[in-house]
């Protein structure tokens, strides 16, 4: 029945081993304060217990005691909140060349897209040794993609993409949970992360592909008309899309924002919300007109306008060649 | 002083002045809504309890078996609305607060008698409306609330809970505004601020965050009742609103609201350990001011809650800190009460043992709380049962510890009869091992990755070990729950007669009849010592030993 009985997840990310060192420092800190406590208590109870005719003797109490005790602890606790920090931002902090996972999570599923086209439905499946960033967002409430065995978790959000990144270490078979409850069938919305050997992934990959996202992409842009006004001059109603993407844009306000996937995606959804300096708001909305999945789509294909990765397609003939320009050649 | 009362020419009390339905539905006197209010709470006290039970016993194996995965949603859902706002919040400063505020201050009733009375009411009529949500349907949100699963998508009585908890609330928001008020106008002659008993001072600071944080949770209901019926978009992103303003909102007094119930069970276990240590409290000042920075630090950590829910990275290490700041005053209470106990004279009498139960249990709390502020663990650990672990160690075993010593300490007083005093021992160990049993398993399973709020383990049969000892815990710890309400119900009529001051404890309470008069005291009282002046008052004396109490 309990054949099988762990005291600690496993541990397969790059991440996994700073959280646990954490953790077990703050283990023995923890350990240390607890056992200081428990043995005065325990000492002091049996030591100084009643006895008739010994009165307590009275203390009226210590200020340089007071204040050893408060800033001690609070000198552990600033440790414990950096080091805790240090970890948030390497958590937080996807490195630029990761691949990418698109992710839409609806009641009671997770449905995944590789950037290369591949798609899946509560598996996710890995090389060990690379950077994944996983761009997930909802169709209905809130959920959490959570890999105890990555330490990583990140809730994920109807109306925007968060974001999470990891880096397999050890191939096998993981789990991954909603975190976050979400209606009925919250403890079935599970799944498994794969992580295989290179060669093994590669083959995986190779089977059944349907062509990459950022291609879907395209094929949506041209079939919505998208390049009716967003030319791939300077000449159309809307920004040139080339080379938007991860660089600052200058708006009619004069704020600067910076485009990442939510920025092209409330540009989609909420075009007035943001124009770009120098164009007019003429685009209307395509909120209900485009699934969780094609908004996906586009954005690879946004992204795709900016990237001269090698062995990314480059969907655009005149995508790699195109300086970015400095005004006018962003989503609107 | 210690005159017990005979059986026979018993001299008048709050409890024989007047009998009758009317004397007690319409009293005016703090210490029978006290009693109006233990009632109540300790009847939604085990309904909360047998949800809680029902949830144990479904997870004892990893399928959903013994109910379908809408109920347990519900169960959870069910057990934390209950017992956060119907039995946590209201339990100490509703009962023993009330009974005793007046008291220990010197005044004859709190500033605002009827005020008292209507809050009880207000209790009673949300209590009712949950009952009856529950009795309909119940609802299967969490007892936070999500949006917009909750304003948009569950089908379940959200407006009928939510209408409940926000007219509770408002019970709650009197209570403390009474205290505030009687505790900076009534104080009898000589009743100085620094001469308050402690318990006071977590009152008043209970009382602040009572006053400021509870008018936020109601208007956020309201919010959510109105975006589910009037779809205005305040939270639901498809009609432009953000979700996580309802996380921000809510916990801005959902976190205070933690500190509304160990705040006031912290009181308690300052006057316990001075009381049978016989020592004036280490550090009186500190542990007083404490109080009071927890409650102001403790409106400023609410985003602690969200460093997973998608808010920056920069307010997320903000926050951080400042849930750091928190856990200061929190420690210098621990270390104070330990040197209080240092070359004192303890006796080992049941609220004492509770007192020490309180140590342990909020220590432990305590000190996860540090893993869970340090934003790399708290990504990995944050929606897991370690979090289920860390707040139960806090609420329940803080919290409840610290209110059943009240209930021990304070029981002469309140009820004139003793309790008995081996049974007393043997539940507070009972319960302590219980605790223990039950969610120290819940930490471990919580960093293997066990996601909360999950009717169904059967993906991870390998959990089921931990699961096994937290329901054999949670078993021995309904017992340990469930004695005290037995003895203490025996020793109304059967429990020896309690002398005035049977602990020979410092405090104006303590100077009235056991049990007291309707008015307190028969004169006001003049304070011309300071607080916890047990080098005056000496030893537990024997003649109380003679009565019967030890």
């Amino acid at each position: 029945m309990f054949n099988n009985f762990p005291l600690w997840p496993e541990r397969a990310s790059t991440i996994a081993g700073n959280v646990d060192a954490l953790f077990i420092f703050l283990l023995i800190v923890a350990g240390m304060m607890t056992l200081l406590i428990f043995v005065c208590v325990i000492f002091f109870a049996a030591r100084f217990r009643h006895r008739a005719g010994v009165p307590a003797e009275q203390i009226d109490g210590s200020t340089p005691l007071e204040l050893t005790w408060s800033v001690i602890p609070m000198g552990v606790f600033m440790v414990i909140f950096v080091w805790g920090a240090v970890v948030y931002f390497k958590e937080r902090t996807p490195p630029r060349d990761a691949t990418e996972v698109y992710i839409v999570a609806k009641q009671w599923m997770w449905k995944l897209e590789h950037a290369e086209g591949q798609r899946e439905i509560n598996e996710l499946h890995v090389p060990v040794g690379r950077d994944v960033k996983l761009i997930m967002t909802s169709q209905d409430v809130i959920h959490s993609f959570y890999i105890p065995a990555f330490r990583i978790k990140q809730d994920v959000l109807p109306g925007r993409y968060t974001v999470e990144w990891f880096r397999a270490t050890k191939p096998g078979t993981y789990h991954l949970f909603c975190a976050e409850y979400c209606g009925t069938q919250h403890s079935g919305m599970v799944g498994s992360i794969v992580v295989m050997e290179p060669a093994q992934y590669e083959a995986w990959m190779s089977g059944g592909q349907t062509g990459p996202l950022s291609a879907t992409g395209e094929k949506i842009f041209s079939e919505l008309g998208c390049a009716t006004c967003h030319r791939s001059d300077t000449q159309g109603r809307g920004p040139n899309l080339q080379g938007v993407f991860g660089k600052p844009v200058l708006l009619e306000d004069g704020r600067t924002v910076f485009a990442d996937e939510n920025y092209i995606r409330e540009s989609i959804l909420d075009p007035g919300a943001k124009i770009v300096n120098g164009y007019k708001p003429v685009m209307s909305t395509f909120q209900g007109l485009v699934s969780e999945e094609q908004l996906n789509a586009l954005v690879a294909y946004v992204k795709s306008l900016s990237t001269a990765k090698p062995g990314e397609p480059s969907t655009n003939a005149g995508a790699s060649a195109a300086p970015p320009q400095a005004k006018g050649s962003q989503v609107n | 002083m210690a005159t017990p009362n005979g059986p026979q020419g018993e001299r008048e009390n709050y409890l024989n002045k007047e009998y009758g339905p009317a004397s007690w539905l319409l009293t005016t006197d703090h210490k029978r809504i006290a009693l109006l209010y233990l009632l109540s709470i300790t009847f939604f006290f085990f309904i909360g309890g047998f949800f809680a039970l029902l949830i144990r016993l479904e997870l004892l194996t990893p399928a959903s078996d013994l109910v379908q995965a809408d109920t347990y949603n519900k169960l959870f859902t069910m057990h934390g609305m209950v017992m956060v706002f119907f039995f946590l919040i209201p339990s100490i400063p509703a009962v023993l607060g009330n009974f005793l505020v007046p008291m220990m201050i010197g005044a004859r009733d709190l500033a605002f008698p009827r005020i008292n009375l209507l809050s009880w009411y207000l209790y009673i009529i949300g209590g009712v409306m949950m009952l009856h949500c529950m009795l309909t349907g119940g609802v299967d949100t969490g007892w936070t609330f999500y949006t917009p699963f909750s304003t948009a998508f569950t089908n379940t009585k959200i407006v009928e809970a939510g209408l409940a908890v926000f007219v509770a609330g408002f019970s709650s928001i009197l209570t403390g505004l009474n205290f505030v008020v009687t505790i900076h106008r009534m104080r009898a002659p000589g009743m100085t601020w620094s001469r308050l008993p402690l318990f006071i001072w977590a009152h008043y600071a209970t009382s602040i965050i009572q006053l400021l944080g509870t008018p936020v949770i109601a208007i956020t209901i309201v919010l959510v009742a109105a975006e589910r019926t009037l779809h205005l978009g305040i939270f639901d992103p498809k009609l432009g609103g953000d979700p996580l303003l309802f996380q921000h909102l809510f916990w801005f007094y959902s976190h205070p609201a933690v500190y509304i119930m160990i705040l006031p069970s912290m009181g308690i276990v300052s006057e316990i350990i001075a009381c049978f240590s016989r020592k004036r409290i280490f550090g009186y000042s500190f542990v007083a001011l404490s109080s009071i920075a927890i409650a102001v630090f403790g409106f400023l950590v609410w985003a602690h809650h969200m460093f997973v829910a998608g808010i920056s990275i920069y307010a997320a290490l903000v926050f951080s800190m400042l849930s750091y700041s928190v856990a200061v005053p929190s420690a210098v209470k621990v270390f104070n009460w330990t040197a209080t106990m240092y070359k004192g004279s303890i006796h080992y009498d049941a609220p004492m043992l509770y007192a020490f139960g309180f140590l342990g249990l909020f220590t432990i709390g305590g000190l996860t709380g540090l893993f869970l502020a340090a934003l790399g663990i708290d990504v990995h650990v944050t929606d897991t049962y370690f979090v289920v672990a860390h707040f139960h160690y806090i609420m329940v075993g803080g919290a409840v510890m610290g209110y059943l010593g009240g209930m021990h300490f304070w029981w002469p007083k309140i009820s004139g009869r003793l309790y008995p005093e081996g049974w007393a021992k043997l539940a507070a160990l009972i319960v302590f091992i219980g605790f223990n049993l039950t969610f120290f398993p819940q930490f471990v399973l919580g960093y293997l990755g066990m996601p909360r709020r999950y009717a169904d383990y059967s993906h991870m049969p390998e959990f089921q070990i931990l699961n096994v000892f937290s329901t054999a815990g949670a078993t021995v710890l309904g017992v340990g729950y469930l004695l005290p309400m037995i003895y203490f119900l025996w020793s109304m009529r059967y429990g020896k007669p309690a002398p005035d001051n049977p602990w020979n404890a410092a405090g104006l309470e303590w100077k009235t009849p056991s049990p007291p008069p309707t008015f307190n005291f028969d004169e006001e009282p003049v304070v011309t010592w300071e607080a916890y002046n047990y080098e005056e008052l000496g030893d537990i004396p024997p003649n109380a030993e003679a009565a019967g109490v030890r």
